[in-house]
């Protein structure tokens, strides 16, 4: 299993995991298949393309980190691929809408950020 | 067979000065007294957790200071959810002869113990650390996204939600432990201050001081006699990111599970104790459990289908909407007013007949769900 970095390593991607055995797709990466149990399990990076699942716009932080970027709208998005991510994203993102990421700089990391495709 | 015996519920808001262990301890005096019980009677004890004072073996550390000790005791974990899964394992521990009375209590002093923002902070903490907390999300915005999607498919909109509000608000104003007595509209909600879209400040329970005990007992203690009549869990996801569709909630897996374990149906059911940590939560769980049709709930609940004089009364005390949430607690006061009203001891809040009673938890982000019925025998 490779072990290539992605946003949550500080790395402007997005990787996904696929089983070799039951083709199960898992965004959480974890060391086996949490469907079937299998140790096969590869490493992807993902298009950045997807479909607005939910969107809420967050007003009220809890850090003094994350209040400086109030309001920030939390995305959850269904990939190409077939796996589901949060992310965030443009305010006026709609459920259903096409969404293609890049990467923005939020509360001291950076985080993949979504804006209506093209 | 079980019993509720005896519940305890201190009043929600600011106890200033007071401790986790000095509301658990209040709580739990007032379920003994309710069942005519003494310490030496108890021989198990469930207890939740407190965000302010987390500790490893915090049912020892109560059993201790409350003074009893118990042939069986720990503390249990399941978010929201909690209270009602302590009262389902002391319903299997009770009827398994393990124990005789079990005491279930939580307590804590959330609102004057920490900060909003340390409070915010430690329940934002149900989110995956690596994939979900740089995002910077809060409780109110996982079920901001959960609302957004439930109001897509459904038609539900934020005046609907609005209602849930003002009914938990107008059952919270009869009661004079609740935190909230200022009556509030639908215009109110709507105008209040967003928190996370489309959630906004009326939409969202409050941080609160308060406790709550509820004992089990294998024979009733006094006149009335209240038993468990069946539960069952469901426990689908942690994280919203990992959670399944609307439709295969954990929900509806729970309430079929326990319609079979308690051979009833939702028709029979004349009361209700719902989770309503926001009034998505309500909403959605309401008809998840078949207490509305798909998208009906709203309107249920302008016809006065949940009200005190409604057919199936909903969160008397006002809710955590409206009564407070002081965490497990917070769910616990459910069951405090469930039993209130089953036993014809609700006073002015007495509600025409409570002889069947659907009680519902959720823990998480709709991740842990307890579905659970009681029923007067007496």
């Amino acid at each position: 299993m490779s072990e290539a970095a992605d946003w949550t390593r500080g790395e402007a991607v997005i990787r996904y995991q696929r089983c070799e055995s039951c083709s199960h797709l898992q965004y959480f990466r974890r060391s086996f298949c949490s469907a079937c149990g299998s140790a096969a399990v590869t490493d992807h990076q993902a298009s950045g393309m997807g479909t607005v699942y939910a969107t809420s716009s967050v007003c009220r932080a809890a850090t003094p980190e994350t209040r400086a970027h109030v309001p920030y709208n939390i995305v959850l998005v269904d990939m190409r691929e077939g796996f589901r991510m949060m992310a965030h994203g443009d305010h006026d993102l709609a459920i259903g809408d096409g969404v293609e990421v890049r990467f923005v700089a939020f509360a001291g990391g950076t985080v993949p950020y979504f804006g209506k495709t093209e | 067979m079980t019993y509720i015996t005896g519940t305890g519920l201190t009043a929600f808001g600011k106890h200033d000065g007071r401790s986790s262990l000095d509301l658990m301890s209040m709580a739990a005096q007032l379920a003994l007294d309710d069942a005519g019980l003494t310490r030496r009677d108890i021989d198990g004890i469930l207890c939740g957790y407190s965000t302010v004072s987390p500790h490893i073996m915090l049912a020892t550390v109560f059993a201790e200071h409350f003074g009893i000790t118990p042939s069986y005791a720990h503390a249990v974990q399941v978010g929201g959810a909690t209270g009602l899964a302590m009262v389902m394992l002391a319903h299997h521990l009770v009827e398994a002869g393990v124990v005789r009375h079990m005491l279930v209590v939580a307590g804590e002093n959330r609102l004057t113990g920490q900060s909003r923002d340390a409070s915010i902070q430690a329940l934002a903490q149900v989110g995956h650390p690596v994939y979900e907390l740089p995002l910077g999300p809060t409780i109110p915005a996982y079920y901001g996204l959960v609302a957004s999607r439930y109001m897509h498919e459904h038609g539900v909109t934020e005046q609907d939600l609005a209602e849930f509000a003002v009914l938990m608000r107008t059952h919270a104003l009869d009661h004079p432990g609740a935190q909230f007595h200022d009556p509030i509209t639908v215009a109110d909600v709507m105008a209040s201050k967003p928190v996370a879209r489309p959630l906004k400040l009326l939409d969202c329970c409050p941080v609160s001081d308060g406790g709550a005990a509820t004992i089990v007992s294998r024979e009733p203690t006094g006149a009335a006699a209240v038993r468990v009549r069946g539960c069952a869990q469901a426990h689908t996801h942690q994280h919203i990111t990992a959670a399944p569709a609307l439709s295969n909630l954990g929900a509806e897996i729970a309430i079929t599970k326990a319609k079979a374990a308690a051979g009833v149906e939702i028709v029979d059911v004349d009361y209700a104790a719902v989770y309503d940590s926001f009034t998505i939560t309500l909403c959605m769980l309401l008809e998840d459990l078949g207490l509305a049709g798909r998208g009906e709930a709203a309107a249920r609940v302008r016809a006065g289908h949940f009200g005190r004089a409604g057919a199936v009364p909903l969160n008397t005390h006002g809710g955590l909407l409206s009564y407070g949430h002081c965490g497990v607690g917070g769910a616990m006061a459910h069951l405090n007013e469930a039993h209130l009203q089953m036993t014809g001891r609700a006073g002015h809040r007495q509600v025409r007949e409570a002889s069947l009673s659907l009680l519902h938890g959720d823990g998480g982000v709709l991740s842990s769900h307890v579905s659970m019925f009681w029923e007067r025998v007496r």
